[in-house]
């Protein structure tokens, strides 16, 4: 693949620097057939350094992990070559099995096929708690 | 719309204003709520023991003139088969009109509420949520004081494990004018993220001490809790503190007359037998309006009108 021009895909741009590959784990992309280059420390103009994503089929990419790794991302989705559309990504309120409450007394520890809810209680400050107990989502704790 | 209540901040303040409303009323006209469930059943799911919860649960919904279908230990539930929680609510929602659930893990009652076709009360979930014992509270305070707000309220105790400290602190913190006194050993604090996201987000002004005697003479309000060994890193530590937070005739020399002493119960040792003919002492009385607001919002749930 060249990096440089994709036909039908995906760019997903202004990663944080050294976010890339933690997006590429959680987007869980290495189990895609297609080609994926992860871009590292790309000079920005506006960020300084970032990272790049391209990831050469249209394949649907869970945006709140996305949103929750890295709201500043924009996704670009690209067909005949050409970018047809830009997403920018906000924190979602919401997170469904996108990380996991570790609370040994909340039910989800005991119950196992119970989804794992998070819900966005303070913005400013990027905090999820479960649902269930309440319990903070420690860091990016994945 | 089915509603449940699993957090004490699922009901606005208009609302536990009603309901306080309601069990006034109750309290004057026994009668005229004696048939108003009738026919109905309250399911009393508990997972875990906890006698006076239940018997408030079962009392209210008699009272109404409703009936109860009973589990009340884990081992001889569906549980200790393995069956799930979103399955017993599935199950119980054919047989049953409302859910009251006592469960030890945190957010089991949610589970119910997101699989039952029926409403569900938490009954208590771990050290979580028991919102129905601030319910309790809250009525005792406006009883008591004849208001919700402009009251300075002393926390006392464990203030860090204390669920019932942190509901009542959640829901008097929407009224204003009310001020917090937080008295406990430093080991037992009131956790940061309750100060920052309830106290100071609602610009209440808060006091935070480790003496019960200093602040005394200032309260409206006194909410005891009880200071367990088994929070302490060592039994010396324990030893040393425990004293300063058990309430003693003495202690409450400074205080004014119009002090209501209030505590979730079971009681052990942190008041004195002898303070409970003391007509501040509130604690029973306090028991005796849960059952009040547990029969007010087993009649909001059901949608029956007072
Ligand atoms: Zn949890």
């Amino acid at each position: 693949m060249n990096i440089d021009s994709i036909k039908n895909g995906i760019v997903i741009d202004h990663i944080t620097a050294g976010k890339g590959m933690d997006i590429y784990n959680l987007l869980k992309l290495d189990s895609l057939d297609c080609s994926v280059a992860i871009i590292k420390n790309v000079t920005s103009v506006k960020m300084g350094k970032k990272d790049i994503i391209k990831i050469d089929a249209d394949i649907p990419i869970n945006m709140d992990i996305l949103g929750y790794i890295d709201p500043g991302v924009t996704v670009n989705i690209i067909r005949g070559g050409e970018r047809v559309e830009k997403r920018s990504i906000s924190l979602p309120d919401r997170l469904v099995n996108v990380i996991f409450c570790k609370n040994p007394r909340c039910i989800t520890s005991t119950e196992q096929e119970l989804p794992h809810i998070f819900k966005l209680t303070d913005p400013a400050n990027r905090v999820y708690r479960c649902a269930y107990c309440e319990s903070k989502a420690s860091g990016r704790g994945i | 719309m089915k509603r449940s209540l699993i957090d004490i901040c699922d009901l606005s303040t208009e609302e536990i204003e009603e309901m306080v409303d309601v069990a006034k009323d109750i309290m004057r006209n026994p009668q005229k709520y004696s048939e108003k469930c009738k026919g109905k059943k309250l399911a009393a799911l508990f997972f875990e023991p906890s006698t006076r919860t239940r018997l408030s649960f079962e009392a209210a919904m008699y009272e109404l003139g409703g009936n109860v279908l009973s589990v009340s230990s884990a081992d001889s539930s569906s549980a200790s088969k393995g069956e799930s929680v979103a399955d017993t609510a599935r199950i119980v929602s054919c047989y049953a009109d409302i859910i009251a659930m006592r469960h030890p893990k945190e957010g089991a009652p949610l589970v119910a509420a997101m699989n039952a076709s029926i409403p569900v009360i938490n009954a208590g979930d771990g050290g979580h949520n028991h919102p129905t014992q601030t319910l309790a509270d809250i009525c005792t305070v406006s009883l008591e004081k004849g208001r919700l707000n402009n009251l300075t309220v002393g926390f006392c105790g464990d203030l860090k494990f204390g669920r019932t400290v942190h509901s009542l602190i959640q829901a008097l913190s929407r009224y204003s004018g009310n001020r917090f006194i937080l008295i406990s050993p430093e080991e037992l604090n009131l956790p940061g993220y309750i100060k920052k996201d309830v106290i100071e987000k609602n610009r209440i002004e808060y006091v935070q001490t480790t003496s019960l005697e200093q602040v005394m003479p200032e309260l409206d309000i006194l909410y005891m809790t009880r200071v367990q060994k088994e929070r302490f890193f060592n039994e010396e530590d324990y030893l040393r503190l425990k004293d300063s937070y058990i309430l003693t005739p003495e202690k409450l020399k400074s205080a004014r007359s119009d002090l209501s002493i209030l505590h979730p119960l079971p009681r052990v040792n942190e008041i004195s037998v002898a303070i409970d003919n003391d007509p501040r002492a509130c604690y029973f009385k306090q028991a005796l309006y849960g059952k009040y607001m547990r029969m007010a919002l087993i009649m909001k749930l059901l949608g029956i009108e007072p």
